[in-house]
């Protein structure tokens, strides 16, 4: 995983699981949550990101253990830094459950 | 089998009741995660990577079918037609919501199951020999035992507030199947001059700091065995340490104070505290073993089950591998492979739960266990029943015949499921089991036992696996560790690591340069992997792994 220097922020993306689901929630830039990582806010200054991290813990009806997932932004939207987030994003790898299925 | 007594059925009832409104409590906003996680902790709910998962209890892997029927129905109605049987003995729901869970465990307890003490700071689920009650080599029958301690460990006054949690496992039999070297306290039943009693195991266990347990009392009589085991918990919850969760477990307190030092404060607490149980212990032990009689075994003729192996090869096939010996003449014990080549180790689909169960209402006298290898068993079937058996486990996915062999791997499940992976489990047994399955390697290999942990919490017992994998984060890509030479028996050892891990793509070519080299070096057919490995040691295996051309570590 790239290490941050002081100079250069790695854009982040607020992250959690939903409380009833259990479910994998990002937080979008209009302040709701989406299942779906394209629609996640992306956050690429560091103040803008602890702002964004502290209002989602301030949704403890919503959001179990809100953090920061580090994301690359491509062409085709945003990709996992960690392959970790990437199973998160999508589900696991032995059946087609969870996101990849197009469900909690 | 075991029935719950009044007092069992209200206990879980109030819990379930406690449970339900801490739920309520939580969705409405009275109560913060941080209020709720130790509760939920305490009926077996997790919070995983994609879902909650709840981890319900099968005391010491036993359950008839009634209950199994209650598994599927489980599975089907609140999480996706399937569960995962762990290493554990326990069976994990992958998919529940949290508002849920309170019907999911009003509808265990409806057939006496729960999910407490799967989780968090306390005695967990005592686990046992999956052949229980019907091995050959058997000297007793360690479920009444194992229930005992169930009774005396369930909220246990002095226990609520252990420095971490705590493991029991015990074997009846002189091979150990329950792993008893690797558990907090490991509890093998002995004879000694025909009195039963037990040996006392202490400070073993896997995770960071795997360690092979010592023996604390060479024999412990039976109405000696309750104040023992309090005495051995009680110094620990002493002395154990709560400054640092990875040296809070016994296995640490007995290595920094060495197992005379601890020996002697168990002996002096075990004075102290021996004439406070007066018996009362013994008439509930005496109940409850009167609960595990064996089943009322038949005597029938086995010839058409001769018939059948001398007519059909396939059928021949799992017999060798899939069966083991019985106490009882005539009498099998059926080991149904949760390892189908290619599938999830230890999943269960409800279909195939209800089938089991079935079959163990037809044939099993309404018996079954779930092993810590990921499979499950019935432990009571007549050998005329077999050949029927076989045909129905069939038609349902579940007479894979590899018991013992490559592709009867453990797993733990690894980064697919769990918060704490660091890698995944699942998808190198699958691509193991398929690769050796397609090479038609896997009866030639024989004996061999592969066990995966995707992290160094080492569920899937890495460190006692003949070939042990470790799944590690390595710079932000799944990296394999192998370890060579572990052993869960009687003659437990601990896996040697090879030397530097190997990626997900290489590891499966890695485990086939490791057969390779083992195919050459044996003397034959009859050494298995295991005394091979200890006969040359690692150095041929370390040569074919790095210094074989094409072949590339990375670290």
């Amino acid at each position: 995983m790239p290490r941050e220097s002081s100079r250069e922020f790695i854009p982040k993306v607020v992250t959690g699981n939903a409380l009833i689901e259990g479910d994998v929630i990002y937080l979008t830039a209009e302040d709701d949550w989406t299942r779906d990582l394209a629609r996640a806010e992306l956050l690429t200054d560091e103040a803008t990101a602890r702002l964004r991290l502290m209002m989602a813990e301030g949704q403890p009806d919503i959001v179990v253990g809100p953090y920061l997932a580090e994301v690359s932004p491509e062409a085709d939207g945003l990709r996992p830094m960690h392959f970790r987030e990437a199973f998160r994003s999508t589900g696991p790898s032995n059946y087609f459950h969870g996101k990849q299925a197009g469900g909690a | 089998m075991y029935s719950y007594s009044d007092f069992d059925a209200a206990f879980v009832a109030e819990r379930n009741r406690q449970f339900r409104q801490q739920v309520e409590r939580r969705l409405s906003g009275a109560l913060t995660e941080e209020e709720f996680k130790p509760l939920r902790l305490m009926n077996g709910l997790y919070l995983q990577l994609h879902a909650y998962m709840l981890r319900v209890a099968i005391p010491y892997g036993t359950l008839n079918s009634r209950q199994m029927r209650q598994l599927a129905m489980i599975a089907e109605r609140w999480d996706k037609g399937y569960g995962h049987f762990t290493t554990r003995q326990n069976i994990q729901y992958n998919w529940p919501k949290l508002r849920d869970v309170p019907d999911i465990l009003g509808a265990l307890a409806e057939v006496e199951m729960h999910a407490i003490q799967t989780s968090g700071n306390t005695i967990r689920n005592v686990t046992a020999d999956h052949f229980a009650g019907a091995a050959a080599d058997e000297l007793a029958d360690p479920r009444p035992v194992a229930e005992l301690i169930r009774q005396w460990s369930t909220d246990h006054p002095e226990f609520q507030f252990l420095p971490r949690k705590f493991k029991i496992a015990i074997t009846g039999s002189p091979n150990d199947r329950a792993v008893t070297m690797a558990h907090d306290i490991g509890l093998q039943i002995v004879s000694r001059e025909g009195e039963i009693g037990y040996r006392v195991i202490v400070g073993g266990g896997l995770g960071r700091t795997p360690m092979l347990g010592k023996v604390l009392r060479d024999f412990v009589r039976q109405a000696d065995l309750l104040p023992y085991l309090e005495a051995t918990v009680s110094v620990w919850n002493l002395l154990g340490r709560r400054d640092n969760k990875y040296k809070s477990r016994i296995k640490i307190t007995v290595h920094e104070h060495g197992i005379e030092d601890i020996r002697a404060r168990v002996e002096d607490r075990f004075k102290l505290i021996r004439p406070s149980f007066g018996g009362v212990d013994q008439a509930l032990f005496e109940q409850i073993k009167a609960a595990f009689a064996p089943p009322a075994f038949r005597n029938r003729s086995s010839e058409g089950y001769h018939a059948a192996r001398a007519a059909d090869p396939v059928f021949r096939a799992w017999c060798d591998t899939n069966l083991a010996a019985h106490r009882a003449p005539g009498y099998a014990i059926v080991q149904i492979s949760l390892k189908a080549h290619g599938a999830t180790p230890g999943d269960a689909s409800a279909a195939q739960m209800r089938a089991m169960a079935d079959l163990a209402e037809r044939y099993g006298h309404d018996a079954l266990r779930i092993s810590h290898e990921q499979n499950v068993i019935l432990p009571h079937v007549h050998e005329a029943d077999l050949p029927a058996l076989h045909a129905e486990l069939r038609q349902h996915g579940l007479a894979t015949a590899n018991i013992g062999l490559i592709s009867d791997i453990i797993a733990c499940p690894g980064m697919d499921y769990c918060t704490l992976a660091t890698a995944r489990s699942i998808p190198i047994a699958q691509q193991i089991a398929t690769r050796f399955d397609d090479l038609k390697l896997e009866h030639e290999i024989g004996d061999l036992k592969i066990k995966i942990s995707g992290c160094i919490n080492a569920c899937g017992h890495h460190h006692v696996g003949h070939i042990g994998i470790l799944g590690l984060d390595r710079a932000g890509v799944e990296n394999y560790q192998i370890t060579l030479g572990g052993d869960h028996t009687q003659d437990a050892a601990l896996g040697q690591r090879t030397g530097p891990g190997f990626s997900a793509e290489e590891i499966i070519p890695a485990i086939e340069r490791i057969i390779d080299a083992y195919l050459a070096h044996r003397t034959g057919p009859e050494e298995s992997f295991l005394a091979a490995f200890r006969r040359i040691g690692m150095a041929p295996f370390k040569h074919a792994l790095y210094e074989v051309e094409h072949a590339h570590a990375a670290e």
